[in-house]
């Protein structure tokens, strides 16, 4: 399960007329704002290590300009590193020549674009077939079947003749997705993609991707600059900062141990009590445990439900303790009302519990 | 202070020496590969001949209805067929349809010609910066250099006739196709091409399936600048002894016919307005996204 899908190690990309030799600076501790003003080359990305896991979403998330698409378009090299390795599947991309790179992009990697990049010309159903015509290696036949049964998937039944342009944006996307999946590839790449939507439509955008996963269980690496899309979607989330990597981890890793305050920053605004789960709060050890005995007035939650559910039960049944069990109904820890007030009050207040 | 007062020219003999030196270097190319030239456009000089003998010898009615039906096959539209057949009875009606028929298959050779060396050029242009930066001057040149100055070298080259005559009108007339192919090429949304590379398409692939349909619009406009610009050039290729609606022109300004030149300049007009519509809506039509999506 844990097996590396993606491999990227000492990844740099200057953009400039000459990124090596302003590599050579950043090499010698010439910092991102410097290397800007006095040589006149961007930092786009710093030193990138990240392993991206086989059947995860991984999530890359950052504020605008901290390097997002530049990394995912390494991925498959739309752009050339100026420095680094990427290995995929155990190969590396970077050393790869123009046909084994045509290849890896036909059959292995595919993408989803932040604003569609569908053909105009072309009806839904020719978008669809795009990629898999590219490669010759399907017989028409069986393209136009994919076709259709991705077409389904998707909920676009029906504006199949139709052409880009005349459908809404969260319809467009579902095509550029169907585009990507017809292609079979074990790694779809997302960079933004819902980012163009609607809130409502964005939703639902999710929900199918989320769906989708739960059966096809590609490997998603899914670009966001929105930290509620990333809990939501993501398996894990990687933040970038300035083209470097500041945290990597899942949801319950960023939230209650920001690496920095960039993290810290981008967590504030965050509904926490929806995402946290409650084994996040609790005390395992034997002195919380062997004081606090339950009795009929405790209660008791499963390890898994999030704090949103277990502070509404609280509110309702007042209990005299709080305790975490497993499916079996072990006991594996406490909560104090202390850890969970602290939860629910945001970072400044946080204080005035001590 | 002479040389405030008089521009410091170089002096009328080394001047005349220059040009002189010039012609006699161009004649020399001339003498010594002019028949090699020659035969190389033998071919172009057949298709001329041929076509026009064939839209001679055809009778008119037959003639009228094939451009009907051209008309008709390129914009599907009964008010341009309709248009084509009134434009065309006039024509014969005015007793103009030889010369017409002459400039008509000039023009057809012309055009394709054009667009058969300028797509591929534009496409050049397109891809290379610095194929751009060569040709851009260049056309620059060419559509600025009054037009009677390339009958000069093709006349030296290759004497009076239909082949001159139609390098000269191609020569003026190709530029817009190169210019608005490149356009249309280096128009087209980046991020679309983007997504082509994406999904592993090949430089080939981008250019038949994404650049080239996305260039259409930009790529008629100059195929129908193209064939404006033939017509227009065709009345001072008959300088040099082309034969068609130029010639009563040119007679009718050496001689004050003003109605002579009238009438043969509304059916260049007839003509033009033949092409551009067909052209235009035969373009739109190929572009059926837009119209559909409201564009
Ligand atoms: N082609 C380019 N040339 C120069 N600078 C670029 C180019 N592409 C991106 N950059 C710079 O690299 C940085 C990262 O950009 P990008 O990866 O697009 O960020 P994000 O997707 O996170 O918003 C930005 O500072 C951007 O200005
Ligand atoms: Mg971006």
């Amino acid at each position: 399960m844990n097996t590396s899908k993606i491999t990227i190690r000492g990844l740099y990309k200057i953009f400039g007329n000459n990124p090596h030799l302003a590599l050579e600076h950043v090499r010698q501790g010439v910092d991102k704002d410097t290397l800007l003003k006095q040589h006149r080359h961007v930092l786009a990305l710093d030193n990138i290590n990240l392993d991206l896991q086989e059947r995860n979403i991984e999530v890359i998330m950052g504020l605008s300009g901290s390097g997002k698409s530049t990394l995912i378009r390494h991925l498959n090299r739309l752009l050339e590193p100026t420095t680094g390795t990427i290995h995929v599947d155990g190969d590396d991309v970077t050393t790869m020549n123009t046909r084994q790179l045509r290849r890896l992009r036909q059959h292995k990697i595919t993408m989803v674009f932040q604003k569609f990049a569908l053909l105009p010309h072309r009806t839904v159903l020719e978008n669809i077939t795009f990629g898999l015509r590219l490669s010759r290696d399907t017989p028409t036949k069986d393209i136009t079947q994919k076709a259709y049964y991705w077409l389904n998937r998707v909920d676009l039944k029906g504006v199949e003749h139709y052409y880009p342009a005349q459908l809404s944006g969260g319809m467009q996307q579902r095509v550029g997705l169907a585009r990507a999946l017809a292609t079979d590839c074990d790694i779809l790449l997302m960079d933004e993609a819902f980012s163009a939507l609607d809130p409502l439509i964005r939703t639902d955008m999710q929900d199918m991707l989320l769906d989708l996963q739960s059966e096809l269980h590609k490997t998603i690496v899914f670009i966001t600059h929105d930290l509620d899309e990333a809990l939501r979607l993501g398996d894990r989330i990687a933040i970038l900062k300035d083209g470097a990597l500041v945290q990597q981890g899942n949801a319950q890793d960023i939230l209650l141990r920001p690496a920095d305050d960039y993290v810290r920053r981008f967590v504030a605004d965050v509904n926490r009590i929806k995402v946290l789960r409650v084994e996040a709060l609790m005390q395992t050890n034997q002195d919380a445990l062997a004081t606090n005995t339950p009795d009929a007035d405790s209660l008791t939650v499963t390890a898994g439900s999030d704090v949103q559910t277990l502070i509404s039960r609280v509110l309702v049944s007042n209990p005299t303790s709080i305790w975490v069990v497993n499916d079996a109904g072990e006991k594996l820890g406490h909560i104090s009302r202390k850890a969970l007030a602290q939860t629910v009050v945001a970072e400044p207040l946080r204080a005035t519990l001590q | 202070m002479d040389w405030l007062e008089d521009f410091p020219q170089m002096s009328r003999e080394s001047l005349r020496a220059l040009q002189k030196s010039i012609d006699l270097g161009y004649r020399e190319f001339s003498r010594n590969y002019g028949e090699a030239i020659e035969n190389f456009f033998d071919p172009l000089l057949q298709f001329l001949v041929g076509l026009e003998k064939l839209l001679l010898a055809t009778p008119w009615p037959i003639v009228i209805l094939l451009l009907a039906a051209i008309a008709w096959l390129g914009s599907r539209s009964l008010r341009v067929v309709a248009g084509v057949v009134i434009c065309m009875l006039a024509i014969g009606f005015f007793g103009m349809w030889e010369d017409t028929m002459r400039t008509l298959s000039m023009i057809t050779v012309c055009t394709l010609l054009s667009v058969a060396l300028g797509l591929p050029l534009g496409i050049l242009m397109a891809r290379s910066d610095r194929a751009r930066a060569v040709l851009t001057p260049v056309l620059d040149v060419m559509q600025t250099m009054p037009s009677f100055v390339y009958l000069i070298p093709v006349v030296m080259l290759l004497g009076i006739g239909k082949v001159p005559g139609a390098l000269a009108v191609v020569i003026y007339a190709i530029a817009p196709m190169i210019r608005l192919t490149n356009l249309g090429i280096r128009q087209v949304d980046p991020a679309v091409l983007e997504a082509a590379d994406a999904f592993g398409a090949t430089a080939w692939q981008k250019l038949r399936q994404v650049q080239l349909p996305l260039a259409l619009p930009s790529i008629f406009a100059g195929i129908n600048q193209t064939i404006m610009m033939s017509l227009a050039m065709v009345v001072i290729a008959s300088m040099i002894g082309v034969k068609g609606l130029g010639q009563p022109v040119l007679k009718a300004i050496t001689n004050q016919y003003f109605a002579m030149g009238l009438f043969n300049g509304l059916a260049i007009v007839l003509l033009a307005i033949v092409f551009d519509r067909v052209s235009q809506h035969y373009g739109k039509r190929l572009q059926k996204y837009r119209e559909e999506t409201g564009q």
